[in-house]
């Protein structure tokens, strides 16, 4: 090594000893590596083959517009993709909608045993996320748990044939499902909430109800707008529940894209379709928490 | 309130607690009445070779997943709570992106990832797209364990001339420890639950979830579909339980080295 070269090591030696920004970048590196080439890599390809076409066996590897004619332009996938949203949102609205209270009461109304009362409600989420879903259909079947219930209880003759495979049945096995996720971000905004607020609130004469619009709910949104997007992006994906208990009248868009990838084998159209489902449900999903936001905003 | 809070557990219970249920009933069919007790489907599944095989491969993937994206997630929480790290923020969204996008997509677009590098699939590729969707979790855990620590401790131990390898050992490790364990056994479970990657990612080779839902398909393999279901529902809860015993114990503990406590 000459004298220069020593030079420049020992002034980088410097440097890097002195420098937080280089220490903190040099010991994350290996996680940013991994996700560059687990995350960032793959969204790469997968947007460049959904400009591709599918020839036969062959990859056609010319830029085209192609697969997003197609994707978008067959009437059976623009409903797949309007009823994936529709579902997802609905899922959305309702599963917060419930897990509100929930999360409310043990914020505001359990005094000693939160974390017991924290565990209860996150441990039907550690089972098998396959085997939940599995047991709606088997509740919801038409020899299911409820029929069976009800013709054995001489309420009914014959089997109630809508209870499964339609949008409904996905929409409550989703609801189930994603409820944890709901609960918690809602709880933990709902515990940041300064006590004296609302003591202040109640002081000024404010009753119950416009304390609980003025200062809880606005104060709470964050978790709520946490909650509603942890469980609209990931649902509007969601491939098992609508192959388990959707039928044909509640498939979603995970599901033709699950068969690009499998029996017909035209990646390009199944990235296309993936990619546009992301963008839709990235556009959503700002509409939606900007909405959210403004609405709050009103309520002052 | 209260009356509302039971109704929404019992929402939350009963579907779930319908599989340890008909697992004991003696019939095929899942269906009311109840026909008998009866644990010849717990033998059935005890005894079932493919699906011992398909367990085997999910503790497998399960332990490599929460190592590898314990110690990643260790590595960047340590980073971020260490030292001020221009774009911290921005590296944080970065490694959250994989919450925020549906497993399908990342299952796809692995999937490509492997056929262009012309990588075969097997429980390897399995691991990695477990390690990136368990890396966001790991990273949660470790910054709430490792946010607010005393800077000066390391520094102390630095000062009274331990290298940096051995502060972090002696001084930040056994501090770190009970968020390293939650962190082991929530990716863990989130890895040996996970279904829909791995259906893409593991070729020949099955994970107990792809193996569960092989045999939905066939009516009379379900009641041992659901005897294993009530199995995997016990052990789970066992561990989260105990997960979060210790990460409770665990706070309660680090309020002593916390600054200025």
């Amino acid at each position: 090594m000459t004298s220069a070269q020593a030079g420049m090591t020992a002034k980088f030696a410097r440097f890097y000893r002195r420098s937080e920004g280089a220490r903190g970048f040099a010991l994350t590196s290996p996680t940013m590596l991994v996700m560059l080439a687990a995350l960032a890599a793959p969204m790469v390809l997968l947007a460049l083959y959904s400009f591709w076409s599918q020839n036969g066996y062959a990859l056609d590897t010319r830029f085209s517009l192609a697969q997003y004619q197609v994707g978008l332009g067959r009437a059976g996938y623009r409903a797949l993709f309007l009823r994936s949203l529709e579902i997802s949102s609905l899922v959305t609205v309702i599963t917060v909608l419930l897990a509100y209270p929930m999360a409310y009461f043990v914020a505001f109304r359990v005094e000693k045993s939160k974390f017991v009362w924290l565990i209860l409600l996150t441990i039907p989420f550690w089972t098998s996320y396959l085997l939940r879903v599995f047991a709606w259909k088997v509740i919801l079947g038409y020899n299911g748990v409820i029929n069976s219930g009800l013709m054995s209880l001489g309420l009914i003759h014959q089997p109630l044939a809508f209870l499964l495979y339609n949008p409904t049945s996905v929409v409550v096995t989703l609801a189930h499902a994603w409820a944890p996720f709901a609960i918690l971000p809602i709880y933990v905004s709902l515990e940041k909430i300064d006590r004296s607020l609302l003591e202040a609130a109640a002081d000024l004469g404010d009753g119950t109800l416009r304390r609980f619009f003025r200062i809880t709910l606005p104060l709470s949104l964050p978790g709520v707008i946490a909650a509603a997007v942890v469980i609209f992006v990931p649902t509007t994906g969601d491939y098992v529940t609508p192959s388990l208990v959707g039928g044909s009248d509640g498939m979603m868009i995970a599901n033709v894209i699950e068969v690009q990838f499998d029996k017909v084998g035209n990646w390009p159209l199944g990235a296309a379709l993936a990619m546009a489902s992301m963008a839709a449900v990235g556009v959503v999903t700002l509409l939606f928490v900007s909405a959210l936001r403004a609405a709050a905003g009103k309520i002052r | 309130m209260l009356a509302y809070a039971i109704l929404y557990l019992a929402f939350l219970y009963l579907p779930v607690l319908f599989l340890p249920l008909f697992s004991f009933n003696d019939s095929v069919f899942i269906a009311f009445p109840l026909s008998g007790f009866t644990t010849q489907w717990y033998e059935q599944m005890l005894s079932d070779d493919a699906m011992l095989h398909a367990l085997g491969n999910s503790l497998e993937v399960g332990m490599a997943t929460a190592l590898l994206s314990t110690v990643l997630g260790l590595l960047t929480a340590k980073a971020l709570t260490q030292f001020r790290v221009p774009g911290g923020a921005a590296l944080l969204a970065f490694t959250s992106l994989p919450l925020f996008i549906p497993d399908i997509v990342l299952g796809i677009s692995l999937l490509i990832l492997l056929n262009i590098a012309n990588l075969p699939l097997s429980l390897l590729s399995v691991i990695a797209g477990h390690t990136l969707i368990c890396v966001p979790f790991a990273i949660t855990v470790l910054l709430s364990r490792l946010e607010g620590f005393d800077k000066s401790l390391e520094e102390a131990s630095r000062d009274l001339g331990e290298d940096a390898w051995m502060s972090f050992w002696r001084v930040t490790f056994p501090l770190a420890l009970p968020g390293i364990v939650s962190s082991l056994l929530l990716t863990f479970i989130v890895s040996f639950d996970e279904f829909l990657i791995a259906y893409f990612l593991a070729g020949t080779e099955a994970t107990l979830p792809i193996y569960i839902w092989s045999q939905l398909r066939f009516p009379y393999k379900l009641p041992a579909v659901l005897a294993l279901g009530a199995a995997i529902l016990v052990a789970s809860t066992l561990l989260v339980v105990f997960a979060e015993w210790l990460r409770s114990r665990g706070l309660e503990n680090r309020k002593q080295f916390m600054v200025g406590a």
